[in-house]
Order: C-alpha cells, then sequence, then structure tokens
C-alpha cells in the first residue's frame, strides 16, 4: 500500500488584511473581501523564503511520525519562488533535515501544483522499490506586483509530505492527471512579478483543469463525489474552490474543513496541501479524501486517499494547521511592503 | 568568497546545531570540540545533534547592524542557554519588548545573511519563544 506516511506544514506569523491593501489602492476592500471571500494573508518574515519554510514543513514532517531522516531517498522541492535561480531548494532542505548525502533531489516548477507533481515522483520510486521514502513538498513566498489584483492573495506557506509504503496514515488509492498548454499566468525569466491574463484564469484555466482531473479520478476508480468525507482543491480565493465542487457534486461541507485560503490566502505550491493536511489533522481511519490540484500553465493532478487506523498515532505529535491559523500578528501597509521586498535598501 | 567556504564548512552547525558530546563525562559542546577539555585523553567523543530548546540567559536590543542581515532594526540578540548545557549567541525572531531573562526559546530555520544580490544566501539557525 503506498501512501503518505507523515506530513508537516508551516505558515508565517504574519498577516495583512485585505481591507488593508485595498486602502492603499483606494479600492473598495469590503467588496474585494466579499468577492475574494478571504479576510488576510499571510506574510512572510524578512529572513523567510520558500527554502527555509520547506525545511519547517520537512522538520515537522519526520517529527510526526518520529521518522528517521536516513531512510528518505528523495526529495523534491516544488514552489514558484525557489530562492536560487540555479542551486536547488532541494539540496538545502535535505542538508536541514540531516538527510544522508547517498538520495537523489531537484527542484519541481509548475505554477501552484509543483507539489503534487512531487508527491506523484515519489510514488514512482517507492513503488518500484527504488526508495523507502520520498519527500514531496510545495512551498511558496509568492509574489505579486504592487495594485495587481493578485496582491490581495499572494501568500506564504509550506507543506511537506513523506510518501512511503510502510507506517502509512493514508493510502493513495488512485490519481489521475490532465495538462493543457494554457497561457492564464506566467513570469518571464529575470522578471520580479508574475503577469496573467486576468478573466482568463477562470474558465479555461482553474475550473477546466479542476474539474477535468477530478472527473477522470471519478471514472478511474468508480467512486462518487458522496463516497469522499472531505474533498480539498487549489484555493486561489474561496470562491472558486466552491464553485468547482457544486460544478462536480460536491458539497461545501466536503470542502469547507480544507478550505484555508480566507485565512492565510493563497499559498500556491502549498495551498491545496495545507488544506490535505488541515483534513488529516482531523479525520478518522477508513475515511476518504479527495484532492485536487492546480497549477497555471496549465495542469491538475487528482488524488483519492483512504485514511488508516495509524492517523491517530501522528495526529497530535507536531504542531496542526489550526496552530498557524490562530498565532498571527498583522502588519500595515507600509511594514508588508518592506516584508515582501518591495522596497529594496 | 573565502567566507563561502567558511560557511560551508560549519553549515552542519548552523543548519542542525550540530555539536558533540564527551561519552566519557557526559560535557556537551556548542560550537563542536573535538577534545574534551575535562577528560582530555580519556574522552571519547561524538557527534550530537542539539534537540533546539533552551533559555534565554541575557540579551540586548541591536539597533544598528549591516544591511544584508535580512532584519528589521532594533533586532533582539541574546545569550541562550540550550537545554543540554552550552551557551551560544543568537538573533531572538519577536518584538524585543517581549523578551525576559528566563523565556523560553526553541530553534527555527531561517536566511542569516547574504554575499549581496548576487552572492549566495546563508542559512541557518535562530530562535523565536517556545
Ligand atoms: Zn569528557
Amino acid at each position: 500500500m503506498i501512501g503518505i506516511v507523515s506530513y508537516g506544514v508551516y505558515v508565517p506569523l504574519y498577516r495583512i488584511r485585505v481591507e488593508e491593501i485595498a486602502k492603499q489602492w483606494g479600492e473598495n476592500g469590503a467588496s474585494i473581501k466579499a468577492g475574494l471571500m478571504v479576510e488576510a494573508k499571510s506574510v512572510p518574515d524578512l529572513d523567510e523564503d520558500a527554502a527555509t519554510m520547506a525545511v519547517e514543513a520537512a522538520r515537522a514532517a519526520i517529527l510526526r511520525a518520529s521518522l528517521n531522516p536516513r531512510d528518505i531517498g528523495a526529495i523534491y522541492v516544488g514552489a514558484e519562488s525557489h530562492p536560487y535561480a540555479v542551486k536547488p531548494t532541494a539540496t538545502i532542505v535535505a542538508a536541514a533535515i540531516d538527510a544522508s548525502n547517498s538520495i537523489t533531489a531537484a527542484d519541481f516548477e509548475f505554477a501552484c501544483k509543483a507539489g503534487t507533481a512531487a508527491i506523484q515522483t515519489c510514488m514512482g520510486l517507492v513503488s518500484m522499490g527504488e526508495i523507502r521514502y520520498g519527500l514531496a513538498i510545495g512551498s511558496d513566498t509568492s509574489q505579486a506586483s504592487p495594485g495587481d489584483a493578485l496582491e490581495y492573495t499572494a501568500a506564504a506557506g509550506s507543506a511537506a509530505f513523506v510518501i512511503g509504503q510502510d507506517r502509512v496514515v493514508a493510502e493513495i488509492e488512485d490519481y489521475a492527471s490532465f495538462t493543457t498548454d494554457t497561457p492564464d499566468f506566467w513570469r518571464r525569466d529575470m522578471q520580479k512579478y508574475p503577469s496573467h491574463s486576468g478573466r482568463f484564469t477562470g474558465e479555461p484555466a482553474y475550473f477546466r483543469h479542476t474539474i477535468a482531473a477530478t472527473e477522470a479520478l471519478l471514472e478511474k476508480t468508480g467512486l462518487q463525489p458522496a463516497d469522499f468525507d472531505f474533498a480539498v482543491f487549489h484555493q486561489p480565493n474561496g470562491k472558486f474552490p466552491l464553485k468547482a465542487a457544486k460544478s462536480l457534486g460536491f458539497s461545501s461541507a466536503q470542502v469547507k474543513p480544507g478550505l484555508l485560503v480566507p485565512y492565510i490566502g493563497n499559498t500556491y505550491s502549498a495551498a491545496s496541501l495545507i488544506g490535505l493536511a488541515a483534513v488529516l489533522d482531523k479525520a478518522s481511519p477508513s475515511q476518504r479524501i479527495l484532492l485536487t490540484s492546480f497549477g497555471s500553465g496549465a495542469g491538475s493532478d487528482s488524488f483519492a486517499f483512504r485514511v488508516t487506523d495509524r492517523i491517530e498515532e501522528v495526529q497530535d505529535k507536531a504542531r496542526k494547521v489550526e496552530h498557524f491559523i490562530r498565532s498571527k500578528k498583522y502588519l500595515d501597509y507600509a511594514a508588508y511592503a518592506k516584508h515582501q521586498g518591495k522596497i529594496r535598501m | 568568497m573565502a567566507s563561502t567556504a567558511k560557511f560551508w564548512r560549519e553549515q552542519a552547525a548552523r543548519y542542525n546545531l550540530e555539536g558533540t558530546r564527551c561519552v566519557n563525562c557526559g560535557a556537551f559542546f556548542y560550537p563542536p570540540r573535538i577534545v574534551c577539555p575535562r577528560c582530555r585523553r580519556n574522552g571519547v567523543i561524538e557527534r550530537y545533534k542539539f534537540k533546539g530548546t533552551g533559555e534565554i540567559i541575557t540579551y540586548t536590543t541591536v539597533y544598528q547592524a549591516p544591511r544584508n542581515l535580512n532584519r528589521q532594526m532594533p533586532y533582539a540578540l541574546a545569550i541562550i542557554k540550550l537545554d543540554e548545557g552550552p551557551r551560544l549567541l543568537s538573533e531572538v525572531i519577536c518584538d524585543p519588548e517581549e523578551l525576559s531573562t528566563g523565556m523560553r526559546v526553541r530553534s527555527v530555520f531561517r536566511r542569516i545573511g547574504e554575499e549581496g544580490e548576487q552572492g549566495i544566501i546563508y542559512y541557518g539557525t535562530k530562535f523565536v519563544p517556545a
């Protein structure tokens, strides 16, 4: 049985309210907040980046299941904000968790779904018997150009998943993916901020891929939406995942436990994975979880998980998502701009 | 570039609070020592990864520092006594006004600095209130 052996998350302490950003640009904060269904977003500290957050999440995953980091044979880090253009974040994570040098490691990039692509790659190596455990991470300190619509939600966070065949807490029953060449969101080399094609990011991008991958998974497994206790979707805002869920036949009650974007914003590569972690934090044995990621460019990976009896042994062994939602300090726009490196010193 | 090489050599100590301990007398060392000053020739030294928990012995507030520290001014610098015994100097990430002697702290992984915009980024250990 291949599945999740452990998991860990990290969200920075700082937040900025959507209304505080709106005030800066003379926009109507209340209506933007309601439109996006986002109250605030997380902001990294001045000395945090996708690598430091990946390390914190990875250490939490190792702690949660009392793993020996020397049993990890592969490390893949998915991000669109790797601190180096050339010099893998995965190498920094490997050293900081005291992993063996005899491992394979690489960075992945597929906008917000690089982390689920890393999970699939780990599954392959594990099922071949090449490695005992694989570490798949989604971590981002996403950047949006000041005043851009994405500035309201571009947040920071990280989630790490250990994939293996023994001590599994959630079996991966199956997965399906859907990928096309769709220019909804991109960042050219050497550019600081991403560009996007406005309204184009909805129907032909997020909804088309999320729905196609999820429908492919349902068809492959013969499962119905009602067979799942929880459904987690990529969450660029609060409305998109609820709308996608509805058109697929999932209820908002299935989605809400894994919907964190209202409190921390869109954590990009970590967004759907932090949602999955929040659900695992409260799941009971034999419950079933759907996870569908989405990455611009564009593609979706959809998974069916079945929680095992072992979940109860690990749930309280590391900080839960709830801890990170509760721990927060609000910044004003000036302090936020400094945190985001918008003021160059 | 000399400092890049120096940092790389000290990486295990900086990233993972890796030091040593003497199996003979039970003493812990950070930064790592290769000879136990007490046991000398009878000492048996082995690698030891510190748990990363401890308490503040004394602290100060820094109002001016080099610009590449990735840190808002003012920031807090403290001497921390690790639970295993050794003391070290580290930044504590919190409002300097929140600090107090005896306060419990735990280690976190952060950027320590960088060699300008084109150079390498230094990562390592800092502390936060536990
Ligand atoms: Zn000794």
